[in-house]
């Protein structure tokens, strides 16, 4: 849906995605999906409740509306206090929650992180962590991925990968964090 | 089209990209001013050409007695032509289909002086018709007339500076003044727009002039009208006319380049209109490069704009914005910053142009600098056009591409 695929199928909320106009995918995208990215891929320009505010827009909900939405999403991260301020003006572990936050606002089915601590140092990747899974236990489903094993323990169930294909998929034993 | 939302986004994505905003906004700002400015100093280029000949009747003929040079009929050469009161008549019964007005004219030298005080000023012995051909416009009185031609009148008709250097504000209608040893009653002034050398002289009846001369039939140079309306290769065939007639009549060999000499005023406008349009491709060439410049400057931002964005772009495009969406935000921006500082462009141009020394260009050979209201907002909504063009091709390819793509962009 963000790219091409190289083989197989994929099908989402009984949908086959493969093949699909611009136009529906922005629709799933905006609808079904949140990202989050390693490289947080927040708008410069815009100040942490802009941001979170974005995929709202997209949804065609008016600008107050957008902002008490998006006001409540950044307090659900922790980060009520600086909605006003820009990216660059935000720690890495911030600008990561704001991403969350971002990716929680449209209310998607699934929430796809791509190596969330990818670009931040233990301490705060588990903050990131811990607020992934406080957002699993509300029930939303998240897709992870990472390279880093201490990291993927501290999911529900693990696929691994090797070389694009699956070689183990298992359920585990959740490596809960408490008090970050 | 209207989307408040949109336009929100947009006024944002400017206001906090001042730089972005200022470069694209100063390209095409400068592009119409560039072109305003060397269009409007071309135009004052051809007004000040086009004044030099428009000022007079562009329908006269003159014609110029002077010395053969070659031996005919009979004649030695170095005879001088002398045309008489005859030679008009029979010219005016040959062509009386033809021409308009003919206006036999007298150079005089006379000493001029108004009670104790004497002036230097030009005289001319004409006919009423004069009045039309130089394009004399009366402020008082009357112009001198077919009556004074008649009866040989001592009446002069004088022109506005004249009026003003000997009368100093007083009325100068009725009162006499000497030409000469003669006295001649002032019947009327004239205004001529010009300039100053017709406005300096003294128009008297032609016949009266003769009268002094002792009697004498001679006329000097003579002017000829013809239907405005005649196309420039007609005047000159009608010139040719005129000139063979005139030399069968006065005994002129035919490949006289002398003896009788005609100037065709509708043909010299013709070729000087040929410069003036030789200029205009010019000034046209010089307006069209400055635009093509200002296009390929507004081309070369909207390309480095829409790079600039695409990591933004993909953001959008992976938190569910449709291409259309994408397409028209960067649209809708182009075509403002565009819009507004064209405008703007255009507007400072024309005030500069207008705030231009006027006195000081026509040094340069540059009058009424100035371009046409519709010449300027065509160029700045062409150059709009090409702006939006040039932004619609970048903006189509990043609203296309994978927003995994776009998102590796860094």
């Amino acid at each position: 849906m963000l790219d091409n695929s190289d083989q197989g199928t994929y099908d989402l909320d009984k949908i086959r995605i493969a093949n699909m106009d611009e136009k529906k995918a922005a629709n799933y995208r905006n609808k079904f999906l949140g990202f989050v990215f390693q490289s947080f891929n927040l708008i410069n320009y815009k100040n942490a409740l802009e941001n979170v505010a974005l995929p709202l827009y997209y949804q065609g909900i008016s600008r107050k509306e957008r902002q008490v939405i998006a006001l409540n999403y950044l307090g659900k991260v922790g980060l009520k206090d600086w909605s006003s301020h820009l990216p660059s003006e935000l720690s890495g572990g911030q600008k990561q929650r704001v991403a969350i936050a971002r990716a929680l606002a449209s209310n998607p089915k699934v929430l796809l992180a791509d190596e969330p601590t990818g670009a931040l140092d233990s301490k705060t990747s588990m903050e990131v962590m811990a607020l992934i899974q406080k957002i699993n236990n509300e029930g939303k489903t998240i897709l992870v991925v990472t390279h880093e094993q201490d990291i993927a323990e501290m999911c529900k169930r693990i696929v691994r990968l090797k070389d694009g294909v699956i070689v183990e998929d298992k359920k585990v034993k959740q490596n809960i964090i408490k008090n970050v | 089209m209207f989307n408040i939302e949109r336009w929100k986004e947009i006024f944002q994505s400017i206001q906090k990209n001042k730089l972005r905003t200022a470069l694209s906004g100063m390209t095409v700002s400068l592009g119409i001013l560039i072109f305003i400015i060397l269009f409007g100093l071309g135009e004052g280029l051809k007004n000040s050409y086009s004044d030099l000949f428009l000022n007079n009747a562009n329908n006269v003929i003159y014609i110029y007695p002077g010395k053969t040079t070659k031996p005919y009929g009979g004649f030695k050469t170095n005879r001088r032509i002398e045309l008489k009161n005859a030679d008009i008549d029979a010219l005016k019964q040959e062509f009386s289909s033809s021409i308009e007005y003919v206006n036999p004219s007298l150079f005089v030298s006379e000493p001029i002086s108004y009670g104790l005080e004497s002036f230097t000023f030009e005289i001319s012995a004409v006919s009423p018709s004069n009045q039309l051909i130089e394009k004399h416009v009366l402020m008082k009185g009357r112009y001198i007339n077919e009556k004074d031609i008649k009866e040989k009148n001592k009446v002069v008709t004088i022109g506005r500076l004249v009026a003003r250097d000997i009368f100093k504000g007083d009325d100068p209608i009725g009162k006499f003044i000497n030409l000469g040893s003669r006295s001649f009653k002032i019947v009327g002034v004239f205004q001529d727009t010009s300039g100053d050398t017709e406005e300096n002289k003294l128009i008297i009846p032609y016949t009266t002039r003769q009268q002094i001369l002792k009697g004498t039939d001679v006329v000097g140079t003579v002017g000829i009208t013809f239907d405005q309306s005649w196309s420039g290769s007609q005047a000159v065939k009608l010139s040719d006319n005129i000139k063979s007639f005139l030399k069968k009549r006065k005994s002129v060999d035919p490949t006289d380049p002398s003896g009788i000499r005609i100037r065709n005023v509708a043909d010299e406008i013709d070729r000087s209109l040929q410069f003036a349009n030789a200029l205009q491709i010019i000034v046209t060439f010089v307006g069209i490069g400055t635009l093509i410049a200002g296009i390929i400057g507004i081309s070369n931002i909207m390309v480095f704009i829409v790079k600039e964005r695409t990591k933004e772009l993909g953001i959008r495009k992976a938190l569910g914005a449709e291409p259309n969406e994408i397409i028209k935000m960067i649209l809708t921006e182009s075509i403002f910053i565009t819009a507004i500082s064209g405008f703007l462009g255009m507007v400072i141009g024309i005030i500069i142009l207008n705030s231009l020394d006027s006195s000081a260009l026509q040094e340069y050979f540059i009058t009424r600098a100035g371009v046409d209201l519709n010449i300027a907002f065509s160029a700045t909504i062409i150059l709009i056009i090409f702006g939006v063009i040039a932004g619609y091709i970048p903006a189509k390819r990043a609203a296309q591409i994978k927003p995994i793509v776009a998102l590796r962009d860094e």
